[in-house]
């Protein structure tokens, strides 16, 4: 799979602790695994069973209690807020279920939003988030607000707003939660095309198999540990 | 730039919630206008004084005749004239002393032309433009032979010259007064109000003993209801007025423990008290308006705390996209700033017009200076800083996990 050879993504015994009234809540115990870049991998498990608490740390949202995480060879889990946040800013795109979509600004402007963390300015982000709206399709949408777009379109303008940045990696959290099926597969579909035609390394939590059934590889959370990982035959169209 | 891009993001968070913006910065614009218009009011009330006070004359005693008490009894001031042109004389020669003109005050009618005009009547000496410090708009003062000689010539105020004389040259005409003919020889320079809001220039100054024998016909000649008189300067005003004490203590053979029968005052430092009582009345507004901008300021602080608590899951987007803690500490606080801002904008032109409109319809002396202009644009944004900086902290130090699960 990766040619590099390198995984993008190592995590080693990786652990999370939530203080709790009664104590501590181990929402990860000891979690190792690698993907390489280009993989598009389906994180799944019952609710509790820690597959957020594994992408939020994935996501440079959090930082582990214990263990490792190095993502393109850098440890993680010793850098400073601001360095997670640049590298959630140039790294990585997050889509989320509810899309997160700031409501009073326009598609475009949602999109140029990780454009001006990155420090661009105004011109030059406005141009890339309309070329990245492009892609999506919504090129002529671009000044609709949210509310003013169905779910599948603000999904694919939560969509380019994670592709904005030109990340390397996507984390989707059930992107599909909020979605008809039919707007469900054209979404899945889109992922899909990413992650085949630009090696795009996808992880994808989700609790429906149909939609796990996109990604090569699945891996299963049940009460913090991987209860499974397995490559999937591409048989899903 | 990351901040310039704030800015816009937070005109757009503010102009999408416009009657709360505006309500938000009406504390900080009323807070602005009340500093402005206090401040100018105070400044003009000051700048009024000063310039009475530059009016009256510099180191300026005044000498009354009789005592504040006569034995026990307590009499008006200058009720019994017991001070002479001798004294006065007296009292220039003292080495601290520059002039000393004995006053005989009163007031009588002026008749010009058919035109007639009630004024306050001072008979005195050449001096006497030398202690008020008071030159000479056109002609000339009466001299020190115009005095020995009882002549009938007069000094007139611009007020005088304009009522009676109107666009005509006063200088050789002849007015009455209480029937006396008197030449006009000088028209004095204009002066404005006094300490007391007279009209200073409303008066007409003769020779003392023209005034005494012509027109007040008194029966006290030669004697004076008070002298005025100058110290040489600020240092030596209180020499000068032990010194004039101690002059005529001696002249009016007055003993020790004897009480004396004239009263010394030091009408500068008067002035000074006046000045420095307007000066406190200043900053008391001052102060007083500098709280309204506080309260102007919690306003701000109270309604971004509202805002960072609505905005959470904004916050946690914004985190989760790449926003850095000190990215989201300048939105909140760039929102505040501007905040404060526009309202201090708002509230200096509410302030200027308001100050305006008191000098107009009032008639108050108003002084909108730019250090008072300055200081209300400095405060504002201390004040934005300072109240939009605890919010802008609270947002900045959310969890972005925390913040995205938020409603």
């Amino acid at each position: 799979m990766a040619e590099s050879g390198k995984p993008l993504i190592e995590v080693v015994d990786i652990e999370k602790d939530y203080p709790t009234g009664a104590g501590v809540f181990q929402a990860l115990r000891g979690v190792s695994l690698s993907i390489a870049a280009g993989e598009f991998v389906a994180i799944m498990g019952a609710s509790g069973s820690g597959k957020s608490t594994f992408m939020n740390l994935l996501g440079c949202l959090d930082r582990p209690t214990r263990g490792s995480y190095h993502l393109d060879g850098k440890d993680v889990s010793r850098m400073t807020s601001d360095q997670l946040a640049a590298l959630r800013n140039r790294e990585i795109g997050f889509v989320f279920q509810g899309f997160n979509l700031l409501p009073k600004l326009t598609a475009l402007d949602n999109v140029a939003l990780p454009l001006m963390y990155a420090g661009m300015g105004r011109e030059a982000r406005r141009r890339q988030a309309q070329a990245t709206l492009d892609r999506v399709g919504l090129g002529e949408r671009s000044h609709h607000t949210p509310l003013q777009l169905s779910g599948g379109q603000q999904q694919r303008v939560a969509i380019a707003r994670a592709l904005a940045t030109r990340p390397r990696i996507i984390f989707a959290d059930e992107p599909t939660g909020n979605l008809d099926s039919e707007t469900s597969r054209q979404v899945m579909g889109f992922f899909s095309q990413l992650n085949r035609e630009e090696g795009i390394t996808l992880v994808l939590v989700t609790h429906e198999a149909d939609i796990a059934a996109y990604a090569r590889r699945r891996i299963r959370f049940q009460d913090g540990r991987v209860v499974e990982d397995v490559a999937i035959e591409a048989a899903a169209a | 730039m990351i901040i310039a891009s704030l800015f816009e993001t937070a005109w757009h968070a503010l102009t999408t919630h416009r009657m709360r913006s505006f309500l938000t910065m009406l504390g900080m614009m009323i807070g602005v206008a009340a500093v402005i218009l206090m401040l100018a009011i105070g400044q003009g009330a000051q700048a009024m004084v000063r310039g009475a006070i530059e009016s009256m004359g510099s180191n300026l005693f005044i000498v009354m005749s009789g005592a504040t008490t006569s034995g026990g009894a307590r009499v008006a001031m200058g009720s019994a004239p017991s001070l002479t042109f001798a004294d006065a004389d007296a009292i220039r020669d003292l080495p601290d002393i520059v002039a000393a003109a004995p006053m005989s005050p009163g007031s009588a009618q002026l008749i010009y032309a058919g035109l007639n005009w009630s004024t306050s009547v001072f008979g005195s000496t050449p001096d006497y433009a030398i202690v008020r410090n008071w030159p000479m708009a056109s002609g000339g003062f009466f001299s020190e032979a115009d005095v020995r000689s009882g002549a009938r010539v007069a000094v007139i105020g611009q007020v005088v010259a304009r009522e009676l004389f109107g666009d005509e040259d006063p200088i050789g005409k002849i007015i009455r007064i209480r029937q006396a003919p008197f030449e006009v020889i000088g028209v004095l320079a204009a002066k404005g109000q006094s300490l007391d809001g007279r009209d200073q220039d409303d008066l007409l100054v003769v020779p003392i003993s023209s005034a005494q024998q012509k027109i007040f016909s008194s029966s006290l000649r030669n004697r004076a209801r008070f002298i005025m008189a100058q110290a040489t300067s600020e240092k030596t005003m209180d020499a000068a007025e032990s010194a004039i004490n101690e002059v005529l203590r001696n002249r009016h053979r007055i003993g020790v423990g004897q009480e004396d029968d004239f009263t010394v005052r030091n009408l500068t430092a008067i002035a000074e008290t006046a000045a420095s009582t307007t000066r406190v009345m200043s900053l008391l507004l001052g102060a007083i308006a500098a709280i309204s901008l506080v309260v102007g300021g919690i306003g701000i602080m109270n309604i971004m705390l509202v805002s960072v608590t609505e905005r959470t899951r904004e916050i946690g987007i914004r985190m989760a996209i790449g926003a850095r803690r000190r990215d989201v500490l300048w939105q909140f606080l760039i929102e505040a700033l501007t905040l404060s801002l526009i309202g201090c904008a708002i509230g200096l032109a509410l302030g200027i017009g308001g100050a305006w409109l008191v000098e107009r319809l009032a008639g108050l002396p108003v002084a909108v200076t730019p250090a008072s202009v300055l200081m209300a644009v400095g405060v504002s944004f201390l004040i934005g800083v300072f109240f939009g900086f605890y919010p802008a902290r609270r947002a900045a130090g959310l969890d972005p996990i925390e913040a995205l699960r938020s409603q």
